[in-house]
């Protein structure tokens, strides 16, 4: 039972990592109709980021954040621009594919440059831990926590506080009606594909510490953040976090009470329930995606 | 008119003949064993065209049913106590019916859903099934690996059989998209990828007609599997169940023409080889990736149509020039 | 008797009754108007007959047959063809390609309804010719005008022969000559057999072609009756002006 216990914990917490990755990716969704198969790769970037910045220079990886976070802002901003954009006439399918293919670019040049070695990021408070009750807690997953929430309460602020967050949100419930009423839905698009990748860096820090990676980790990460955002109904970014707290929690549970061998696969048999149940997620409008 | 038919159809043959005479022609191994992996791709690309490219429907998943083929065949073999020789393949629509129960429960949930989010089950899916491949470890072996029988050919001769094994998948593949092609079932599916709405206005059963397309491109992925896992003799779950031949039969399809029945087999004429001469080079460091990478997204930003309705459009364009415009051509 | 039955229906679209209670009675043979002030309902009574949304509650009766719970692609099978506001066709199949589309058959069995491909050939190319859209056969849908997309949609739902057509504004952003042809047209299909029923806002264009009008106001019938009875009919005055 405390096994039991310690597990949702570790899960909540970890959860929130994947809520902050699965965020970035349903809000490009959100506002672009296109799914950034690329979104894992981008996360293991970020994460190779700040390994070579702790390793080269010895950084902090949660003080390397305030460099990578806005390279990868523009980084992400220039790829809509010259990959992304482009595209006009069957968007949907082509952006999936030009997006697999940004992955496998960067997963072959991450490749190039560290081999295909797994490696870690270390820190003192990724071992050291803390006693809650009868089990304890490493610091790295309080503070990830922390940043994720610190993180995701400043896409909130901006998206309801701010001007610029209204265009934001306007052009995800209507593109062609925001662009009437003279917001400019590329420059939005942008921005948000930005943000997207601003979340993957800060993911990828976490994820560096908390797990071994090489370049072809994109391929798990990719798949557990598409299930967590059709989960919570694509984007929807309330769903897209709540659905990431209940995933990890459900497969830290299954990894404790099965085996760890199979804590992956409920990800998808609650994905093939949900999409009997309920095939807009749980949070998804409705979406009438051709009409 | 006439002598334009008459032509394809010689140019046909002649594409066939060099096809089924091609060992003979270049009988090293080198060659006949790009020709196998080159026939491989022509009926994956050819297969997946009958969902992806008709029905518009984009599965970036069918690498999982090529596993599935795969572990069903040589699961089969292993069972069965099968020898190596001529007496494998004879399995291979065994394992395509395997696989064509498989993607008819698999689409049965997977269509219900549209576009964007049957594009993120498709790939859920295939990572599902490369779990369950390094999971049931007493079944598959995990990840240590299956071994089908070894075949019994030696030298020069070891490839020929696959590659007519290969090339007769291709050919079923072709025979059935041309078939639905022309049929009442292919309009129906193209209507589907125009606008599924209006299509179920005019009574397409669309979620029958989905359903059955996913199922034939899916059994015929299968079966192909089957032979390549046969061909390797070895198989792990990464290496079947790759995303990588998932995705190649797509971009193949993109870069050939996407709905049409030649675009599938020349885009994997063209890229398949170039993968094999870019892996044969730039393998070991992973720059193979990134010039994949680069070529993948050079298709996508400047021939999003492919090469065969690109090709067409500019052919109809010149002879449309003689008989004056067309009535009414603004929308 | 009548053709098409509908009883008691009702839908909600969360808290605003689209449909109210609504009963309408189809008779066979005719074209029949179903009018109403914007935002009466009468799409979404259009939408509930064919399928493409669910009912809340009533019952739909076609040729003594109950619809309940039946996909778009049936209700076509057993016989209701529709068209939609904005002229919807296939924009990457030919003109031609596009009335070979239609299919009345169940399930998988129109998976290998292939007999007759020619005479299905010949019978659209006759459809082609008496909408006189018969020279852009071989053009993609998506290169024609608006016109010839409406004339297509009516050809192409005409094709596999439905007893009941339901139409959504057949005279909408069309130009008064072409107005004409499509009156035309549907008054020789109506003769031949098949029964219209038609929601419009041009009224004139109703008048002329209607032999019944139904008046729906606020998700239910509130008149029906021959065009110039209902035209003076107190009640429809009021729904129209906003009483």
């Amino acid at each position: 039972m405390i096994l039991v216990l310690e597990a949702a914990v570790l899960g909540v917490l970890t959860g929130g990592v994947y809520a902050l990755m699965a965020s970035g990716l349903t809000l490009i969704f959100g506002v672009m109709r296109i799914i950034n198969v690329g979104h894992g790769a981008l996360v293991v970037l970020g994460a190779y980021l700040s390994f070579v910045l702790w390793r080269n220079l010895n950084i902090d990886p949660f003080v390397s954040l305030v460099v990578t976070m806005p390279v990868m802002f523009v980084l992400g901003v220039i790829l809509q621009v010259v990959f992304i954009r482009p595209l006009k006439a069957d968007r949907e399918a082509l952006s999936v594919l030009v997006t697999y293919a940004l992955a496998l670019g960067i997963e072959g040049l991450l490749g190039f440059f560290f081999t295909s070695n797994y490696v870690q990021i270390t820190a003192w408070y990724d071992t050291a831990s803390f006693p809650i009750g009868n089990f304890r807690i490493t610091y790295v997953y309080i503070y990830g926590f922390l940043l994720c929430l610190a993180i995701l309460g400043a896409i909130f602020l901006m998206l309801y506080r701010t001007t610029f967050g209204g265009a934001i949100r306007a052009t995800m419930l209507n593109r062609t009606a925001a662009q009437l009423v003279g917001i400019d839905v590329d420059r939005v698009s942008a921005v948000a594909f930005g943000i997207g990748m601003a979340t993957a860096a800060a993911g990828g820090v976490v994820f560096g510490i908390t797990n071994t990676f090489n370049p072809g980790s994109h391929y798990d990460l990719i798949s557990r953040l598409l299930t967590i955002i059709v989960l919570g109904g694509l984007g929807s970014l309330r769903g897209a976090i709540i659905a990431a707290l209940i995933m990890l929690v459900i497969e830290d549970i299954t990894a404790v009470l099965i085996s760890p061998v199979w804590a992956d696969f409920v990800f998808f048999v609650v994905l093939v329930v949900v999409l009997l149940v309920r095939p807009q997620g749980l949070f998804g409008l409705r979406v009438r995606e051709r009409l | 008119m006439y002598d334009r038919r008459v032509l394809m159809l010689l140019g046909l043959v002649a594409v066939l003949a060099v096809a089924l005479l091609l060992p003979a022609i270049a009988p090293d191994s080198a060659t006949t064993n790009i020709a196998v992996f080159t026939v491989m791709y022509v009926g994956l690309a050819t297969a997946w065209n009958i969902m992806g490219g008709y029905t518009g429907y984009i599965s970036l998943g069918h690498a999982g049913f090529f596993g599935f083929g795969s572990y069903a065949l040589g699961l089969l073999l292993a069972k069965l106590g099968v020898a190596g020789g001529y007496e494998p393949f004879l399995f291979v629509p065994v394992a395509g019916v395997l696989t064509a129960v498989l993607a008819a429960v698999v689409g049965w949930f997977a269509l219900r859903t549209r576009a964007a989010t049957f594009v993120i089950v498709t790939i859920a899916f295939m990572f599902m099934l490369q779990l369950l491949a390094e999971n049931l470890t007493s079944l598959t072996g995990g990840g240590a690996g299956l071994a089908f029988p070894n075949p019994p050919w030696r030298g020069g001769f070891f490839n020929i059989p696959f590659y007519y094994a290969m090339l007769a998948l291709a050919l079923v593949g072709l025979a059935a998209s041309w078939w639905i092609r022309r049929s009442k079932f292919g309009l129906g599916l193209l209507a589907i990828r125009d606008d599924e709405d209006k299509a179920l206005a005019v009574g397409v059963p669309a979620g029958a007609f989905k359903l059955t397309a996913f199922v034939i491109s899916a059994a015929l992925v299968g079966m192909i599997g089957g032979v390549y896992g046969y061909y390797v003799t070895f198989i792990y779950p990464q290496f079947v169940v790759d995303p990588l031949i998932g995705i190649s039969m797509v971009l193949m399809v993109f870069l050939g023409g996407l709905g049409t029945l030649w675009g599938p087999v020349l885009g994997a004429l063209i890229l398949e080889p170039a993968q094999l001469w870019l892996a044969y080079n730039y393998g070991v460091s992973r720059l193979y990736l990134v010039l994949y990478s680069a070529v993948f997204l050079l298709v996508i930003l400047f021939m999003p149509r492919g090469i065969i309705p690109s090709a067409s459009e500019l052919i109809a364009r010149r002879r449309a020039r003689a008989p004056a415009t067309r009535a009414g051509a603004t929308p | 008797m009548s053709l098409l039955q509908v009883d008691h229906l009702s839908k909600r679209f969360g808290g605003v009754v689209a449909v109210d209670d609504c009963t309408l009675s189809i008779p066979a043979g005719g074209i029949t108007g179903l009018i109403g002030p914007n935002g009466s309902g009468k799409t979404t009574i259009f939408n509930l007959i064919t399928g493409f949304i669910a009912k809340d509650e009533g019952q739909i009766t076609f040729k003594s047959q109950r619809l309940d719970g039946l996909g778009p692609d049936s209700v076509y099978e057993r016989g209701i063809g529709r068209t939609f506001q904005l002229a919807r066709i296939f924009p990457r199949l030919t003109a031609l390609e596009n009335l070979l589309v239609p299919i009345r058959r169940k399930g998988l069995r129109a998976l290998f309804s292939r007999a007759g491909w020619s005479h299905e050939r010949s019978k659209a190319m006759e459809m082609l010719e008496f909408l006189e859209i018969a020279q852009v056969a071989d053009a993609l849908g998506g290169s024609l005008s608006y016109g010839q997309r409406k004339l297509l949609e009516l050809g192409a739902v005409m094709m596999a022969e439905p007893e009941l057509v339901l139409l959504d504004e057949p005279a909408g952003g069309v130009n008064p000559a072409l107005l004409e042809r499509i009156a035309d047209r549907l008054r020789t299909l109506n003769e031949r057999g098949t029964s219209f029923l038609i929601v419009e806002h041009n009224m004139s264009f109703v008048m002329n072609l209607c032999s019944e009008v139904i008046v729906v106001h606020r998700g239910r019938q509130i008149a029906s009756g021959k065009p110039d009875a209902v035209r003076s009919d107190p009640a429809v005055l009021d729904a129209y002006l906003g009483a």
